[in-house]
């Protein structure tokens, strides 16, 4: 657990991200084998080109981050081949019986089609997008394009109503929800523009009950886009999108001000929001009973907007009880969607309760892995984007789940990475390989003579990957400030109130050319990275073993002792909860 | 950025446990209730969809689920549906189910908590659930016999094992085919179940512990016989009123013997001669002189009123409300006529009682219950129901009982070389052209008893106003005490 930072061997993790790897495609192929085993009692006979594809095209991706991302997480990908071949495999059970019924069935095929889309582009997005600050420079181009993204499922021709919601369009004879790319968009302006703007928005303004509430210039812009975005979805009748932009909207502003106000402005708003669409949209007041009244028999006969689904999907649930009935034994396609918005009742009913959890573990440690990258990395604009991804899958499956399980009002949104439907997994596929992109850069070891430190994390982000913070400072290394590599001006000091409460020296900072080196050391940098480093002293705990491993792990550059600046010192003081983590694990 | 960042991170933490709880509350808390909807389609695919255990008579299932290539995945087959369907019931998911695939329903399915062994078992070998077996107490031999004999003759036959209380048959006439109720379309199940149920004969009603019940006849004298010993004050050789018309206080309608016959000398007889015979009015009189506190209370002894379940529910038979209402009607039910109702299981009970030195034990179906690997999980061990008389009285009351059948109304029960003990009844309907209820009810052998029976023939059976217990009913004892004894 020493801290290290290995110049030469980088510490990526990429064989473990192998291993990770073979396991997650080994439950994919299992499902699908088991599938088979037990609707025909043979394996598939397109066992082989369907896992083929999938074990293919996710090794490619592999191969591709030993290439262009070779610092990235190792988690992320096994886990989203993982859900990505469970979800074919229960897509692809399902197809069974609608076949057997002469329903459309094929939904597993066009989902194959999909991931190989998906996965293509997450690795086009890894090879070509080498920095994710790139992403920054167009916010407004952004935003224009997911505006238009979302209102075209408004245009004439393309345009597609299904079940009343207005959010389809139909290209080619292949759906596609065009608000899923939509979230994508979104995120990068919101990112872009709120570290923009962050100071305005975390300083200006008034004090009101206890509350800080920003200026409405610098509100303004940001207001405009949720009601247009929200105004869209709702013209085109779809809660889940809306709730889903409203949450990653009010996660990212909280994140870039740490303001607790807009927390509470933000409830307060999904409060107005809740009673004006309750009181004006029939079908939301409908969604209401439904939730609330589920079982009762007038409720559940109602057609249209009755609670009959829902209530199949909870008696699929039911009947999953604790472990299951087994892959292909159930009755999932007893419900309506059972592979699309349904999915997680089929899941549930074959996997049982234990199957279910062990699904949300995982999309649990695919989010909080991606806000261990958000903390990781060092520039504000990609804390942003990746909170607001990990925020955003973690909140989409929290609805749809939510929904499904009657936590909360049924809405119509997909399980990322498992629902059959094209849009939502090529999006997530991007958002992934964005998530991975960003890790990469926030676990790039610091080049020789650089200092790197095991952060403070004492959070739950942790997940086994971060040492335990240990509660002694260290000493700060001074780092040569060297010119940028790539000329980028973005990288700005970990926000802590004595910096960033004058945006002139930001900004003069942010332009001066000599400042960083690259994103992976500078001095801004390490203002955050050093504070709280437990350094010496952890070696010193670890004993025998510890200096064994530091040993090993040549313990190159590390200066520990050497005091550091005084304004960085204090830097850190004053924010001791910044710490990008340069982290090494064992 | 990086404090909110972890508050965002315990928020996504919260998310997910509170889902997680959500989960477990749907998939576990509420599951039961949830899987008894009855708008759950589920239900009905997974109890036809699964292996349900089969039902056993003597090694050999008499109900079985097959594969069948269809959504249900499960065909319940029952082989000889109608002989055994008082015992098996049906199992229907269209309409409730019945006997023991009723009553074991929890072993047949696998859900029995004895089977959470063989669940855990299966949850490692990745088996789906396998229902357990449910054996049964019934000796093929009797009941193919009791089936048999009973030809097509309306009426029912219960024999027990007087010293377990097991039932070794149990047949009900007319039945029905439990297949037809266990089909996978519903309209013809629907069909099936509206035939049976618009039958007059009523093929459904298991005539052995349900029903409209039967007037006993004179196999009550069993009842009145063992609250005069057990009263003390009589004997077997105890000569007791007979006259040949008995008019009880209160009315002027007078109590005959069978066919105005004399009895005894003409004014008393002994107890022994009294049953021989089957007289009435010696037993009417005495009835009244003892009140009908003595009669309620031997009733109850050997079960009248009681609740008993062999798991199905036995409706308690009865002395009737007015029985106590006055002399007249307590002089009648004496006899086993006016309200006195009652199944043919409770009349085999105070036979086997009897057999069994007075101690009556619990009637049981279930020998034992097997998990789906055919292991032992639950086995039924015997238990005393009552002591309605005691071992004197059952000594005493066996040698009378002999007597009938030797030397009495009860000769057509005679088994060669066994000692059967038995006593006849022949309830009239009191409906003009409505034929008797023939009954006989016995044990044997006499003096190790083996079995203890109860026929009953409605309207008279084959013979119709000609019949009495001797003639209809006693031949079927006698041959179902012949299979088994014969084995």
């Amino acid at each position: 657990m020493a801290t290290v930072a290995p110049s030469t061997r980088p510490r990526a993790g990429r064989n473990s991200e192998l291993g990770l790897l073979a396991i997650a495609l080994a439950v994919g192929v299992a499902a699908y084998a088991i599938v088979g085993l037990n609707l025909d009692g043979v394996v598939p006979v397109d066992l082989v080109r369907h896992v083929g594809i999938l074990v293919v095209l996710t090794v490619v991706l592999h191969l591709v981050m030993r290439w262009r991302a070779p610092n990235a997480d190792p988690v992320m990908l096994p886990v989203v081949a993982a859900l990505n071949g469970l979800g074919l495999a229960m897509i692809y059970r399902i197809d069974q019986p609608l076949a057997e019924r002469g329903l459309r069935a094929g939904f597993a095929e066009r989902q194959l089609v999909w991931t190989i889309i998906g996965i293509v582009l997450a690795i086009a997005v890894l090879a070509l997008l080498r920095d994710h600050r790139t992403l920054r420079r167009y916010p407004f181009l952004a935003m224009i394009a997911g505006l238009a993204l979302l209102c075209l499922p408004m245009a004439p021709f393309i345009g597609q109503t299904i079940n009343g919601a207005r959010l389809w369009i139909n290209v080619a004879g292949f759906s596609f929800q065009p608000a899923e790319v939509a979230k994508i968009l979104l995120a990068i302006f919101f990112a872009g523009y709120f570290v923009n703007r962050r100071d305005a928005l975390t300083l200006a303004g008034n004090k009101m009950l206890g509350l800080h509430l920003p200026r409405f210039a610098d509100l303004a812009p940001i207001v405009v886009i949720w009601v247009v975005s929200v105004g869209v979805l709702v013209v085109e009748r779809d809660l889940g999108t809306s709730l889903l932009f409203f949450g990653l909207f009010v996660a990212m502003l909280y994140v870039a001000t740490e303001k607790v106000s807009w927390i509470f402005i933000g409830l307060l708003l999904v409060g107005v929001g809740v009673v004006f669409a309750y009181s004006t949209f029939d079908y939301v007041a409908a969604r209401f009973d439904v939730w609330l009244n589920a079982l009762d028999s007038e409720i559940y006969n109602r057609d249209p907007g009755g609670s009959g689904q829902l209530v199949r999907g909870l008696f699929g649930l039911a009947a999953g009880g604790l472990m299951g009935t087994g892959l292909g034994l159930g009755h999932p396609d007893l419900v309506p969607y059972a592979n699309s918005d349904f999915i997680v009742a089929s899941l549930g009913e074959e996997l049982g309760l234990t199957g279910l959890v062990a699904i949300l573990m995982l999309y649990l440690v695919l989010a909080q892995r991606g806000l261990r990258a958000a903390i990781g990395v060092r520039d504000g604009f990609g804390k942003l984007l990746a909170s607001g991804f990990a925020f955003v899958i973690a909140f989409q499956v929290f609805v749809v789940v939510g929904g499904v399980t009657r936590l909360i009002p049924l809405t119509g949104l997909t399980m990322p990475f498992m629902a059959a439907g094209g849009s939502s997994l090529v999006a997530n596929w991007i958002i992934v390989a964005i998530l991975l992109r960003i890790s990469d850069a926030a676990r790039r070891p610091a080049p020789a003579g650089a200092g790197s430190v095991v952060g403070n994390e004492t959070a739950l982000i942790a997940l086994g990957d971060v040492a335990p913070a240990d509660p002694v400072p260290a000493s700060v290394p001074s780092v040569p400030a060297r010119p940028s590599a790539f000329g980028w001006d973005d990288v700005e000091p970990e926000p802590n109130t004595f910096a960033s409460s004058r945006t002139e020296l930001i900004d003069h900072r942010e332009e001066r050319p000599t400042n960083a080196v690259g994103h992976e050391s500078n001095p801004a940098d390490t203002t955050g990275d050093q504070q709280g480093g437990p350094g010496t002293s952890r070696a010193t705990l670890d004993g025998p073993g510890g200096s064994e491993r530091g040993t090993s792990e040549r313990m190159v550059g590390v200066a520990r002792d050497v005091p550091g600046p005084p304004d960085q010192t204090s830097t850190s003081d004053a924010d001791d909860d910044d710490n990008p983590t340069e982290v090494v694990k064992r | 950025m990086n404090s909110p960042l972890r508050r965002l991170s315990i928020v996504m933490l919260a998310m997910f446990v509170l889902l997680m709880g959500n989960a477990s509350w749907v998939q576990y808390g509420q599951a039961g209730a949830l899987n008894d909807d009855p708008r759950n389609v589920r239900t009905i695919y997974r109890e036809y969809g699964q292996d349900r255990g089969p039902i056993v008579v003597a090694g050999t299932p008499v109900a079985f689920s097959e594969p069948v290539d269809d959504p249900f995945g499960f065909q319940r087959i029952y082989a000889n549906g109608p002989l055994y369907a008082p015992v098996t019931g049906h199992f229907s998911v269209v309409f409730s189910s019945t006997g023991i695939e009723d009553k074991g329903n929890a072993v047949l399915n696998g859900t029995d908590s004895s089977l959470l062994f063989q669940r855990i078992q299966q949850l490692f070998t990745g088996g789906s659930q396998q229902g357990g077996a449910v054996e049964v107490t019934i000796d093929p031999a009797a009941q193919q016999a009791a089936w048999d004999l009973l030809g097509d003759q309306r009426g029912a036959v219960v024999a027990l094992d007087p010293k377990t209380g097991a039932i070794l048959a149990m047949v009900s006439k007319p039945s029905y085919d439990p297949n037809v109720l266990a089909g996978h379309s519903t309209s013809e199940v629907n069909a099936a179940w509206q035939q049976l149920l618009e039958d007059p004969t009523d093929p459904m009603i298991n005539r052995t512990i349900a029903g409209d019940l039967y007037a006993p006849g004179s196999t009550f004298k069993l009842v009145d016989t063992a609250m005069l010993l057990e009263s003390g004050d009589f004997t077997p050789d105890s000569e007791v009123p007979a006259p040949t018309v008995y008019t009880p206080p209160g009315t002027s309608t007078g109590i005959r013997n069978p066919g105005g016959a004399v009895c005894g000398n003409g004014t008393t007889a002994t107890l022994t001669e009294a049953l021989r015979v089957s007289c009435n009015t010696p037993f009417a009189q005495l009835a009244v002189q003892l009140g009908p506190e003595a009669l309620q209370d031997q009733a109850q002894a050997f079960g009248f009123g009681q609740d008993l379940a062999i798991p199905m529910t036995v409706t308690p038979s009865t002395l009737g409300s007015d029985f106590d209402a006055n002399d007249p009607a307590l002089a009648q039910t004496a006899i086993g006529q006016r309200s006195v109702r009652v199944t043919p299981m409770q009349m085999a009970m105070v036979v086997a009682s009897i057999a069994n030195g007075g101690v009556l034990m619990h009637p049981y179906l279930v020998a034992t219950e097997r998990g789906p690997n055919l292991d032992v999980v639950a086995e039924t061990q015997p238990s005393v129901f009552s002591r309605p008389v005691s071992a004197s009285t059952a000594s005493l009351m066996t040698q009378m009982m002999v007597n009938v059948v030797d030397n009495g109304t009860g000769w057509p029960g005679q088994v060669p070389g066994v000692s059967v003990a038995g006593k006849t009844g022949t309830a009239q309907s009191g409906v003009e052209g409505v034929a008797p209820t023939a009954w006989f009810t016995a044990f044997a052998p006499a003096d190790d008893p083996q079995i203890a029976i109860a026929v009953v023939v409605e309207e008279g059976g084959d013979l119709g106003d000609e019949a009495t217990g001797a003639r209809v009913a006693a031949p079927i004892a006698a041959g179902v005490i012949e299979a088994v004894l014969g084995e």
